[in-house]
């Protein structure tokens, strides 16, 4: 028995140690690993890699910069739909990603939780500043497209609320629906209890303020959803954006975060092209070609990038 | 079915992705399957260590083993690779049971026989064991196949561009034909490369076709392994 | 090894098991989700297989659905399913029956192909009528291969139970997509041990349970024809697998 024990550990160790031999051993022809720039010096004579959250929205202005880019002679690499902030920052960071289009509220108060900073302007000095070494922003974009939180007109009109501030004033409980890691967020649970006096449960609905989110607000299964401000869907589908008078959300412009490395002036200067060109009607603009008309992002980047003619 | 029409090509990338994500896993871990299954079935005592070990791997969810990839094998977040050693694990687990039972199907006689010929232990395991084993072996590639290729589509949760991404997108985008085509495409793939298998099946281990009788045992003795290997 | 321990302080921590929001909660609707998805398949799966096993009618049809679906995404499915019914328990729940059903149907109609059509021949000799035959001689000897299945499905449903999260339908899940969200590794390991133990208690008691059910004449057989592969299905069919997890 002894020597059965004895020899399933062997095994198990040849298996791991196979593993591990075989997988090093197709690691470097990965079709799929595009990750080989990381730690370069010179970062600017590979293509840029250009990343995206995994968030429609996010992914069409991602295909807009690389598109730009493409348009000025520059190599791109496309590394989209990476999970959530937590999640690809580190990439950035380590230059797996060089390029990534971020907003500039949430990217803030993601390094400076307790930031009071609160104007689009203020945010954006306050950024540059809070930023770890190794990643600068360029010039922020006119369109904006933060947090906000959302009711059914019904819900706005039976209880009288259109301002953060009036939801004290509720009687009935109120649970709060949005992403995981809503519920961790400055601006969560907690941030409306410290600022507002309102207490919410929560409901973690994994859909980026999707058709589950909104559907979910119809059932009234939750009575308020953080949805982000450029989403169509708050319009075709009649909610009321509560008013944040205390500023509980800081101001989000559309900025792009970039690796210092990847930041040459030829770069720069595209990208701060579009960033001037994109407003925020546009913005609600493209995200409604992607959700209404099921128009691809591809597509979607090349209409725009043609309408507004900067190449 | 509009959103089809203005997406073919990314449905066709994601795919050329998603095979490339695949095929490794299948193939590394049929090759680490063998020697295990040799081993467990060489030495009786260790088979039900084995495959308990093995059974365990099996039971750990895919997304958190995903997530734990890059802590232990110290790769990037976002390489690929994490998903395909989680794959391979997968496909181990799944596949040494099979390896173990197929070469335990070979008959004793026949292996004495080979012994008195004057076949070496190696030359016995290459040339008698292993395409004796050939149909089981074949039975459990294609269930490591079909659960490969379901998988894979996880890895989109965590940022390997697979299938998954068009469940992940349509859902945002509240799209079910984007949904629909990526179950579809999934399938399709599974099918394809179930195809291939059957086809490689046929190529290395002719006899089965000119036998009928045992033909059909084979493949009646595969279905039941397949089955009982879910 | 630093992580295990953290994983493990995780889980002990009353914050994170007591009240509605703990883990014990979260691990009962876990269990919820695999015994109801599995108990709904069970009726449907069992009586199609039984008439697919007992006829011999429609067996490739059921052979090729239950490989097939194998290759089913379950987060496609899972989705697919959220967009039609919104967020909660009825997605998730439809489909893990899904995923249910094929190991159940195989396990079932398998179990009756695996009994010797002399054995059959014999009962109808006997006087048996047709429907005796089924319950007196193809079910109790088919049970072991459809425990098997029974035991493949609910393995398989406890894994994938994790998804359910994905559509807000709560079981152990939330930890684990909260946690990749704010990379909270200690969380996102105590919650996968969880899973994972839940997994290794089922399997156990199945194991126990299919050693218990086997009719005493199939294990008499069994032994003495040790080398015969006909009773090796019955050692197949304990294979734990789940593939759409």
């Amino acid at each position: 028995m002894f020597t059965a024990i004895k020899k399933g550990r062997l095994v198990s160790g040849l298996v791991a140690v196979s593993a591990v031999v075989a997988l090093a051993g197709c690691a470097s022809s990965d079709p799929l690993d595009t990750t080989s720039t990381s730690g370069s010096s010179d970062a600017a004579s590979g293509p840029i890699v250009i990343g995206s959250q995994a968030y429609y929205s996010n992914e069409i202005i991602a295909e807009i910069y690389a598109q730009a880019l493409e348009a000025n002679d520059i190599e791109v690499t496309r590394q989209f739909n990476i999970g959530q902030r937590d999640a690809y920052l580190p990439a950035l960071e380590s230059g797996e990603v060089q390029l990534f289009p971020e907003y500039t509220g949430n990217l803030l108060q993601y390094y400076e939780p307790d930031t009071t900073a609160k104007t689009s302007d203020d945010v954006y000095a306050a950024l540059a500043g809070a930023l770890p070494e190794g990643l600068e922003v360029l010039d922020q974009s006119p369109a904006t497209d933060q947090d906000s939180y959302n009711v059914t007109k019904e819900f706005s009109e039976a209880n009288g609320v259109t301002s953060l501030a009036d939801l004290s004033k509720v009687t009935t409980p109120l649970t709060l629906g949005g992403n995981s890691e809503l519920q961790t967020r400055p601006y969560g649970p907690d941030g409306l209890k410290s600022t507002y006096d309102v207490t919410v449960g929560f409901t973690p609905i994994e859909d980026s303020g999707g058709p589950l989110t909104i559907q979910a607000l119809k059932d009234n299964t939750v009575q308020l959803v953080n949805i982000y401000s450029a989403d169509p869907n708050i319009k075709t589908s009649g909610l009321v954006t509560l008013a944040d008078p205390k500023g509980l959300f800081l101001a989000s412009n559309v900025v792009p975060l970039i690796n210092t490395d990847a930041a040459t002036p030829e770069v720069t200067e595209v990208i701060n092209k579009v960033s001037a060109a994109l407003t925020a009607e546009d913005l609600v603009d493209l995200n409604s070609q992607s959700v209404n008309d099921q128009e691809s992002a591809d597509t979607i980047a090349k209409n725009w990038l043609d309408k507004v003619n900067l190449f | 079915m509009k959103w089809l029409a203005s997406n073919y090509g990314l449905v066709w990338e994601l795919m050329q992705a998603h095979i490339a994500l695949c095929i490794p896993p299948i193939l590394i871990g049929f090759l680490i399957s063998i020697p295990i299954g040799w081993v467990a079935n060489r030495y009786k005592l260790s088979r039900g260590v084995i495959l308990l070990v093995l059974g365990l791997l099996y039971t750990i969810p895919s997304l958190p083993l995903f997530i734990f990839m890059p802590l232990v094998l110290g790769t990037p977040q976002l390489s690929s690779l994490n998903v395909v050693v989680a794959l391979t694990i997968y496909a181990v687990a799944l596949m040494v049971r099979s390896a173990a039972d197929g070469l335990s199907s070979v008959d004793k006689d026949i292996l004495q026989a080979a012994s008195a010929m004057g076949y070496s232990g190696w030359q016995r395991f290459w040339r008698v064991e292993l395409p004796l084993s050939g149909p089981v072996l074949l039975a459990g590639l294609r269930v490591v196949s079909a659960s490969t290729v379901s998988l894979a589509t996880i890895g989109s949760v965590i940022g390997v561009t697979s299938l998954g991404y068009l469940f992940i997108n349509g859902l945002q985008r509240s799209i079910p034909g984007e949904v629909i085509t990526g179950i579809v495409a999934t399938l399709l793939i599974a099918v394809v490369f179930d195809l291939v298998l059957v086809l490689i099946g046929r190529l290395l281990l002719p006899w089965i076709r000119q036998d009928r009788t045992s033909a059909r045992a084979a493949r009646r003795r595969a279905v039941l392994i397949a089955e009982g290997a879910r | 090894m630093n992580l295990f321990v953290e994983g493990f302080a995780w889980i002990f921590d009353p914050a994170n098991y007591s009240g509605g929001q703990g883990w014990i909660v979260r691990l009962l609707e876990q269990l919820a989700y695999t015994f109801g998805a599995t108990a709904i398949a069970l009726l449907i799966a069992v009586p199609l297989g039984y008439l697919v096993g007992h006829t011999g009618r429609g067996r490739d049809l059921a052979v090729s659905f239950s490989g097939g679906f194998r290759a089913l995404p379950s987060l496609g499915v899972l989705i697919l399913l959220g967009l039609g019914l919104g967020i909660g328990f009825k997605a998730p729940l439809l489909t893990f029956v899904i995923i249910a059903i094929p190991p159940i149907l195989a396990g079932a109609y398998a179990g009756f192909e695996a009994v010797d059509r002399k054995t059959i021949d014999a009962a109808r000799a006997v006087g048996m009528t047709e429907w005796q035959v089924v319950t007196r001689v193809e079910i109790p000897l088919g049970l072991p291969l459809l425990i098997g299945g029974i035991r493949s499905s609910l393995l398989q449903v406890v894994a994938t139970a994790t998804l359910a999260a994905y559509v807000s339908g709560g079981a152990l899940g939330v930890f684990i997509f909260d946690a990749f969200a704010t990379r909270n590794y200690p969380e996102a390991l105590g919650a996968s041990i969880l899973v994972t133990a839940l997994a290794l208690v089922l399997e156990g008691i199945f194991a126990l349970l299919q050693k218990l059910v086997v009719p005493r004449g199939v294990v008499a057989k069994e032994l003495k024809d040790v080398r015969q592969r006909s009773s090796r299905p019955l050692a197949a069919a304990g294979v734990p697998a789940q593939e759409g997890k």
